[in-house]
């Protein structure tokens, strides 16, 4: 078995939004510091932002403030979001995107210099290019070494401490360790727990990636770190089938809802991200669907810019639409919702962190959608906490000795991957990681509040879910690679069974329904005053514990409005 | 979702097996394949990055494709976006690099 090493002071794994930034923040003020990053992939077109962006969605535009916005993200999350985290995110907002500009991103400008804003909160953006933008700062960077096509596994933990983290090299197909005073944690956060909507061919023409599974969560709970608020799932409301951004029509040219009446019913049910999936899914139950994007009667021109802002992010929509001639000028475009994913960027699930980013484990650091309690942040938000935490981890490097990789640490890695390389026999192996990924995507699917049940689930249900899911992580045991691709398959699997676990823990403890869809508890229809508190766990003795904790408002931390 | 590879066009000079945000590709023989069609996720890097033209990306049955083909050419200043239909009908759009988008 090959094996590699690698130092440095400070080791960033995942190289998407937050992960760059935080390597080109490095770059810029601690140049006297080494860096990895670390990615899956490569960085060039790795994780959310592969195929672009369509606008930024988190930005102080004239006339905010970043109070406000974090009042909305506050009063969108129905409270269950930390005051503290949202405003040390919003004032970072604007300072970030200027940075982006700089990097060479293509931003929309009023006459008078200002940013052209879209709504309330979005500026109009090109952001095809977005990811090669900040791979090529990375690289730039002379004190940052980029690893791509490396998946990392797990951190490697000393005396509590976290020291680094192995993976295995898909392309060399070699175990590589990396040793670091201070590791950041930006893998973003987890698709492929509930069955798609689509089930065969396309099952992974999903909304978030279905490359980012999770990983970070589950090594962090693996070595003992706090997770908040996994209950609070996120479902995607887009275009049917492809499932492109439907923020370009809503936002960007005004389009409304409609039912199959052509009635628009948005209002009779708020407007808050899960009320906007819940009045998709009650139009529908009532007979009402499907439900459309009013798009008919815009403009020839209109629709030619439309055509190209879905090249820029979506190309599948623009496809459709040259490929059927059923044209948004001419057709309206239906919506759907997506399947469940926990992603902290949009809902507030994820590592439990401190103001600096700082998890509850010794050297480690959390940004983007892998770290919790800081809803809407998105692309922009994700590279705030890219900074913060690169600030946090090199305050916290400086001060630490250098670190070795223990003997014992290595050699039961080496064995484990030998483990799962040998004796691979398809015709004595009933089960794959494929049809393990299916049946528990159908479990989740059927009894943990998927798309086949409209979202909802109760106690039962969620019991069926957990004997489910501990079936087949039993069956998970068994399942062989005959290369390292394979080999990263079975661990993307592994990770995310141990996510569904914690999930199920923490639909089962939040007795109550506070967001519609995201977490809809049919035995408890109702929201309750005794859980304005976070939801909390950690894995003792592999099994979640739940944690209950106050609420920090932003009023708590300081922010009155203005 | 997925890609369509064009072997008689394909190099092997393996610059889609570097850039898919999920590892698909491998170079058998000098020409790419994809490991299993079922998990392209429809990012179109690679249809950006193949300098022969040989990856187009095509709408699945499931989701309302028409057996048309889309591939892509790049230049300093914009994406050359070129739709080819079943019955060999090319459409272009062109996109900007330098312009936002207008919504
Ligand atoms: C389709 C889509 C469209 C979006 N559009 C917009 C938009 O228009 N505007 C906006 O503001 N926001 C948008 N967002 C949100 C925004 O993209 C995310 O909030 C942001 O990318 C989060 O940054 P991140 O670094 O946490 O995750 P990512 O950018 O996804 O980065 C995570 C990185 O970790 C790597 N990784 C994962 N697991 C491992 C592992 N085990 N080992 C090593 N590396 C690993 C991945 O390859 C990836 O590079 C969109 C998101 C999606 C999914
Ligand atoms: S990038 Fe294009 S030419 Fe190069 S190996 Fe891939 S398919 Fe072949
Ligand atoms: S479209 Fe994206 S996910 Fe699909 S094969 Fe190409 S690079 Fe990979």
């Amino acid at each position: 078995m090959q094996t590699a090493e690698f130092t440095a002071d400070i080791l960033v794994i995942g190289g998407g939004a937050a992960g760059c930034f935080a390597a080109i923040t490095l770059a810029e003020k601690y140049s006297n510091l080494s860096a990895i990053l670390v990615d899956k992939a490569n960085i060039k077109r790795s994780g959310c932002l592969a195929a672009g962006v369509n606008a930024l969605n988190a930005y102080i535009v004239k006339g905010e403030t970043p109070i406000n916005y974090a009042l909305y993200a506050e009063n969108d999350a129905a409270g269950i979001a930390r005051g503290d985290l949202l405003l040390s995110m919003s004032e970072k907002l604007n300072s970030v995107t200027a940075k982006a500009e700089k990097l060479g991103l293509v931003i929309q400008k009023n006459p008078d210099g200002s940013y052209a804003a879209r709504g309330k909160r979005n500026i109009k953006i090109n952001g095809e290019n977005i990811k090669p933008l900040l791979a090529a700062g990375v690289h730039q960077a002379k004190n940052i070494q980029v690893l791509n096509h490396v998946n990392i596994v797990d951190y490697i933990k000393d005396n509590g401490k976290i020291i680094g983290a192995w993976g295995i090299d898909i392309v060399r197909e070699e175990i590589v360790f990396i040793t670091a005073k201070a590791v950041i944690c930006a893998t973003g956060g987890a698709a492929g727990l509930y069955r798609p909507n689509h089930t065969g061919f396309s099952r992974h023409k999903i909304w978030y990636s279905p490359f980012n599974t999770g990983a970070g969560y589950a090594m962090g709970l693996r070595a003992g770190a706090e997770m908040t608020s996994f209950e609070m799932r996120f479902i995607a409301l887009r275009c049917k089938d492809t499932i492109a951004p439907t923020g370009t029509l809503a936002q960007g040219i005004g389009a409304t809802q409609i039912n199959v009446f052509g009635e628009e019913y948005q209002a009779a049910y708020g407007n808050t991200t899960s009320e906007r999936v819940f009045a998709v899914v009650s139009e529908n139950l009532a007979g009402r669907g499907p439900c459309y994007l009013k798009t008919t009667g815009i403009t020839k021109e209109e629709e030619e810019s439309l055509e190209k802002a879905y090249l820029n992010m979506a190309p599948a929509q623009t496809m459709r639409w040259l490929e059927t001639g059923l044209t948004p000028s001419k057709s309206n475009v239906e919506v759907e919702g997506s399947e469940p994913y926990i992603v902290g960027g949009h809902t507030a699930s994820g590592y439990w962190v401190d103001i600096n980013r700082k998890t509850t484990l010794e050297g480690l650091f959390a940004a983007g959608d892998v770290a919790g309690g800081c809803p809407q942040k998105y692309v922009t938000g994700a590279f705030a906490e890219g900074e913060i935490a690169a600030k946090s981890a090199a305050s916290f490097a400086l001060y630490q000795t250098s670190v070795n990789l223990p003997e014992d640490v290595k050699k039961s890695v080496v064995k484990q991957i030998e483990n799962f390389m040998e004796n691979k026999n398809s015709e004595n192996s009933l089960y794959d990681e494929n049809s393990l990924e299916e049946a528990m995507q159908s479990a989740m699917d059927e009894y943990a509040g998927g798309i086949k049940t409209y979202y909802r689930y109760n106690e039962t249900g969620l019991r069926e879910a957990k004997a489910h899911i501990e079936r087949i992580e039993k069956l998970s045991e068994n399942l062989r690679a005959h290369d390292f691709y394979e080999l990263m398959k079975i661990f993307e699997l592994k990770e995310r069974l141990l996510l569904c676990q914690v999930l199920i823990a923490h639909l089962q403890a939040r007795k109550e329904t506070r967001w519609h869809c995201f977490a809809e508890n049919l035995d408890y229809p109702e929201k309750k005053a005794e859980f304005d508190k976070y939801i909390n766990s950690v894995l003792e003795n592999g099994k979640p514990k739940i944690i209950l904790r106050p609420l920090i408002s932003v009023k708590d931390a300081g922010g009155e409005r203005v | 979702m997925s890609v369509f590879i064009k072997k008689d066009k394909c190099i092997g000079c393996k610059k889609c097996v570097e850039v898919c945000p999920g590892n698909l590709f491998v170079v058998r023989g000098k020409k790419a394949e994809i490991r299993d069609e079922r998990d392209c996720w429809g990012c179109t890097a690679c249809v950006k990055e193949c300098p022969q033209n040989a990856i187009s990306y095509y709408l699945a049955a499931d989701l309302g494709g028409g057996g048309s083909l889309l591939y892509a050419t790049e230049d300093e200043t914009s994406i050359n976006w070129v739709l080819q239909s079943p019955e060999g009908k090319e459409t272009t759009v062109t996109v900007n690099k330098n312009q936002s988008n207008e919504y």
